[in-house]
């Protein structure tokens, strides 16, 4: 249908945005590349020169590789589900009818805006803090004893923390997406007698399907990356270090830039083994 | 006269461009360093030059600076750093000697200890803005009311029979406050000073790990009995920061943490318990004369390279000056000036009367960073060992350890761990 | 509406709805309430909700400590600049592959989302490096660029879903008339696509704001933004909650009272094409 001048004139306009992010792809991957083949300490006077593929086989032969991978996976698939999960209801609940709903719906987006930084912060010192945290206070109001969160239940504070940050944009697309669910069908399900469950697998689900694909795509996308929840509160201890935080101890704790470039490719591999899983569910999902 | 005028304006502006520089200094954002920030003014109107302030958290700021001066960035031209860095990037040659410092400065006056510590080959590359050791500090209300005597150098057997005995869960006193967290320069920094009094050592004279002796088994079991007897809740995450508040807020009985400490934990506007604080060395293991306290200062340095050497030595020579320590001093009182960095406070009779003052040289003067440990080392540094790799290796061996204190794996697991981190890293970086 | 909801039912609604929404934002209003207390209150045991001594002395030593109005002023230019240059370079691109789609145009989009998993960390020594070559380290333009490089696929593939939905027919309507490609866009697609845009823009600038890594690393006195005013409030000596909160506070204000101001263009455009 389009024509050939429209065609090159498309290619035209999509340059600018296509060079810059090869570019911006490209040359960091290309030094991460040379630097994993190299013994590169900058505290040793930088570019010790080639050792072949000595720094792959150490990173992952060091006992921290396989940890950090089931690290990852278990905050990124934790995360995952608590929002989607969390997000379904959420916009189910938010889209019924109620008193206030605009300023239900402003508390509800609020962690969204906070930046990662400040709420780690927060999280860690003022509620899940063993002494003087609100939690600690809490428990000890019931007369338990208070929670060490950040020690005893590490992994899972961290997916407390992020997933409270990515919830309400989950809920926020889920919202969107429920409310253009067309209520003759839903009214006509409830006028058959169909039971609020049956009703929510058969058809609120299935129209959401396509809104969840799209909140799983983006977060993994993000949280693949998180490194200040966990820089704020852990610093990788206690069982939290995922292949980023692994790559940054290499790199900037141990000052070893082989080794940590080594781990980045591994990292670019594994984010493109979950691209590739994503990409199978979403592709079908989006007609992008 | 149209020429001369011209030549008057560029003549003015020539110079006023010396006078007038701008320097960009890193810091830490601890106490002493927000004080100086706040007194920026008074260096302002003596030279005339400005000053941009970049305050980062210590982790940050490590980062930061090591990030910046590797790669010569640039982007500082006065580095906060400490007794860990100065020396190998005085090695590498990336820091400007500071040999040639004015006279009424009187480098001599700078503790010997601090001096060696920041100096490469016997020059000196950053100079001390506050020096500490550590040592214990304890309430003496509590001590009184168990009945027991603190000995001015106690052993660690002593200190644990104390720090149980002052327990009192219910009432949330804990007997002793120690750093459990994860990092080189915290939890990392506390067990390896301890290690020493316990006669362990990171290295063999052939940089062979040795976390597999009984030193260190001693050691780190030792820290976490005592530490689930008498420990507060979440010990395996608390850092210099938190034991503060905690000491400050009447919930430990001992703590033994850095002599800078001593004066906010004295310092009645912040600590409830400022009135009831005594001191003492930190404590030995029966039979080794070795003490358990580190040494460390928080130095500045001027990166090589930069535009502003002048003006950059300038501002070091004022914030460490005998006049600076005046300056806070008529400010903020005697408690309150930058410790451990002079002789001349130490001979200072206003200075000698703040109760923790003796206590603190003393702790100085007995850590010795070239001799740190029972048997030899190959290593400089005391609660560190000054090689490039030890940063990175402690904080993931001092992981190891949190995960003991928390309580998810067993000394000898941990300590199996550490062995293997080291030597892997070691062989890495190609000893 | 034929439904006919009883007002029990929306009372229930209501109450829980409620309850769940100040459960959510209770974190954001206890670290604001905090930062109206002194030090010593904010660790009380039991912990104080609401009588205590109201005092702002938090935000003045923080506005002591630190120039506020700089960090905000280098936030604002680098999250807005960021995203404004991000969408000019977008629009066009998302328009060609709306419009003139071809067989690699999914591939490209997926593409540009899986540059966005590059482990930052990994590449920080040959970004630093490269920043030091081009002079651009503590330059707000430097941030730009970057910032706009990690937002620019989320750009674009957000753009790209709204364009997908505006009928062809109408550009070939224009087309006929015998607009041109520029006229096409600027008055054709672009005024339909406003609201596409403008949520773009909005979910933009909130990522760029709390972007906390490359802002942080690449900046000194000059260019650092709110990240990096507060990592100098993280873990001072003593105790610290009230200041750290009203830090924080004054960290994330800005960025909440856009958001909660324009969150109605915010949500309406927040589909990711994901509703049809």
């Amino acid at each position: 249908m389009a024509t050939q001048h429209s065609r090159s004139a498309a290619r035209l306009m999509m340059a600018p945005a296509v060079i810059l992010l090869l570019g911006w792809m490209l040359v960091p991957l290309t030094m991460t590349l040379i630097f994993s083949f190299k013994k590169y300490l900058p505290l040793r006077g930088g570019d010790l020169g080639w050792v072949g593929f000595e720094n792959y086989a150490r990173f992952v032969s060091s006992s921290a590789f396989w940890p950090a991978v089931s690290a990852t996976l278990i905050i990124v698939g934790g995360v995952l589900v608590i929002t989607l999960v969390f997000g379904v209801l959420l916009a189910i609940l938010l889209d019924q009818p109620m008193w206030g709903q605009g300023i239900v719906r402003i508390l509800v987006i609020a962690p969204f805006f906070v930046m990662p930084t400040v709420s780690a912060l927060v999280w860690k010192n003022i509620f899940m803090d063993p002494v003087n945290g609100l939690f600690a206070h809490l428990w000890k109001f019931f007369g338990a004893e208070p929670l060490e969160w950040l020690s005893q239940a590490s992994l899972q504070s961290i997916i407390l923390i992020v997933s409270w940050q990515w919830l309400p944009f989950a809920t926020l697309i889920l919202l969107t997406a429920i409310q253009s669910l067309d209520s003759e069908q839903l009214e006509a399900a409830e006028m058959d007698g169909a039971p609020v469950l049956k009703r929510f697998w058969f058809i609120v689900l299935p129209h959401l399907s396509r809104a969840m694909t799209v909140v799983l795509l983006i977060q993994t996308i993000f949280l693949l990356g998180i490194f200040a929840e966990i820089f704020v509160t852990t610093q990788g201890a206690f069982g939290t270090r995922t292949l980023t935080y692994l790559i940054y101890q290499r790199v900037l704790e141990s000052q070893n830039v082989g080794l940590g470039s080594a781990g980045g490719v591994y990292a670019i591999i594994l984010a493109n083994i979950v691209a590739i899983f994503l990409m199978r569910i979403v592709g079908k999902n989006l007609d992008a | 006269m149209k020429n001369a005028l011209r030549a008057a304006t560029a003549l003015a502006l020539v110079t006023g461009a010396a006078q007038a520089d701008t320097i960009t200094i890193a810091t830490v954002n601890n106490g002493d360093m927000i004080r100086m920030q706040g007194l920026t003014e008074d260096f302002t109107a003596k030279t005339g030059h400005e000053v941009e302030w970049v305050t980062l958290e210590e982790n940050v700021l490590r980062q930061r600076v090591t990030t910046d001066i590797t790669t010569k960035g640039g982007q500082f031209d006065i580095m906060t750093i400490g007794m860990y860095e100065t020396p190998i990037w005085g090695a590498n040659g990336w820091l400007v000697p500071l040999d040639d410092l004015s006279a009424e400065y009187d480098v001599d006056d700078i503790l010997p200890a601090m001096r060696g510590g920041l100096s490469h080959d016997g020059t000196l590359y950053a100079a001390p803005f506050y020096g500490e050791s550590s040592m214990i500090m304890y309430r003496t209300d509590l001590f009184e009311a168990a009945g027991v005597e603190m000995p001015d150098s106690p052993t660690w057997e002593f200190i644990r029979d104390a720090a149980a005995k002052i327990t009192d869960r219910d009432n949330e006193i804990y007997g002793i406050c120690l750093r459990g967290k994860a990092g080189w320069g915290e939890g990392g920094a506390f067990i390896t000073a301890m290690s020493n009094s316990f006669g362990a050592r990171w290295f063999d004279e052939d940089w062979n790990a040795q976390f597999d002796t009984a030193a260190w088994n001693d050691t780190l079991t030792f820290f976490n009995d005592m530490m689930q007897e008498s420990g507060p809740a979440g010990f395996s995450t608390n850092g210099f920061n938190e034991n503060l508040s905690l000491f400050q807020q009447g919930k430990c009985g001992m703590w033994i943490d850095a002599t800078v400490a001593a004066s906010f934990v004295t310092n009645p506007n912040d600590s409830e318990v400022a009135d009831k604080v005594g001191f003492a060395l930190a404590p030995h293991k029966d039979g080794i004369e070795k003490n358990g306290n580190w040494l460390w200062a928080w130095a500045l340095g001027i990166p090589a390279g930069t535009q502003n050497v002048d003006a950059a030595k300038q501002f070091i020579e004022w914030a460490t000056s005998k006049d600076y320590i005046e300056l806070v001093a008529s400010k903020e009182g005697w408690a309150n000036v930058p410790p451990g960095a002079r002789t001349s406070l130490y001979e200072n009779p206003n200075y000698m009367e703040v109760p923790f003052a003796k206590m603190t040289l003393d702790s100085i003067l007995s850590a010795d960073p070239n001799n740190p440990t029972v048997d030899p080392v190959p290593y400089v540094g005391v609660q560190f060992a000054a090689i490039p790799e030890f940063a990175g290796i402690a904080t993931e061996v001092s992981q190891e350890f949190s995960a003991v204190y928390a309580g998810q794996q067993s000394v000898e697991e941990a300590l199996e761990k550490a062995q293997a981190i080291t030597t892997d890293a070691m062989e890495a970086a190609g000893y | 509406m034929a439904r006919s909801v009883t007002n029990q039912r929306k009372a229930l609604n209501t109450a829980l709805a409620w309850a769940v929404g100040l459960l959510i934002f209770f974190p954001i209003l206890w670290t604001i309430l905090t930062s109206f207390k002194t030090e010593a209150q904010a660790i009380a045991s039991p912990p104080i909700f609401l009588n205590f001594d109201w005092t702002l002395e938090n935000y003045a030593v923080v506005q002591e400590r630190s120039n506020y109005m700089r960090f905000l002023w280098n936030s604002v230019i680098i999250a807005g600049g960021s995203t404004l240059l991000g969408v000019i370079i977008a629009v066009p691109a998302a328009w060609s592959m709306a419009f003139v789609p071809s067989r690699r145009t999914k591939d490209i989009l997926m593409w540009m989302l899986s540059t966005k998993m590059l482990p930052a960390v990994g590449v920080l020594y040959p970004i630093y490096l490269i920043f030091i070559r081009l002079g651009i380290l503590d330059t707000r333009i430097g941030l730009v660029v970057v910032i706009m490089l990690i937002n620019l696929p989320i750009i674009v593939w957000m753009l790209y879903t709204y364009f997908k939905e505006i009928p062809g027919e109408i550009l070939e309507a224009a087309r006929m008339d015998g607009a041109t490609l520029k006229e096409e866009i600027i008055y054709v697609l672009t005024p339909m696509a406003v609201p596409g845009i403008a949520s773009t823009i909005l979910l933009n600038i909130i990522l760029a704001w709390n972007e906390a890594f490359w802002t942080l690393n690449l900046t000194a006195a000059k260019a650092a933004p709110l990240t990096a005013f507060i990592a100098s409030y993280s873990s001072p000596e003593g105790l610290f909650y009230a200041k750290l909160s009203a830090a924080s506070t004054m960290a994330i204000a800005p960025i909440l009272i856009l958001g909660w101001f324009s969150q109605k263009q915010l949500v309406r455009g927040l589909t990711f094409g994901a509703v049809k």
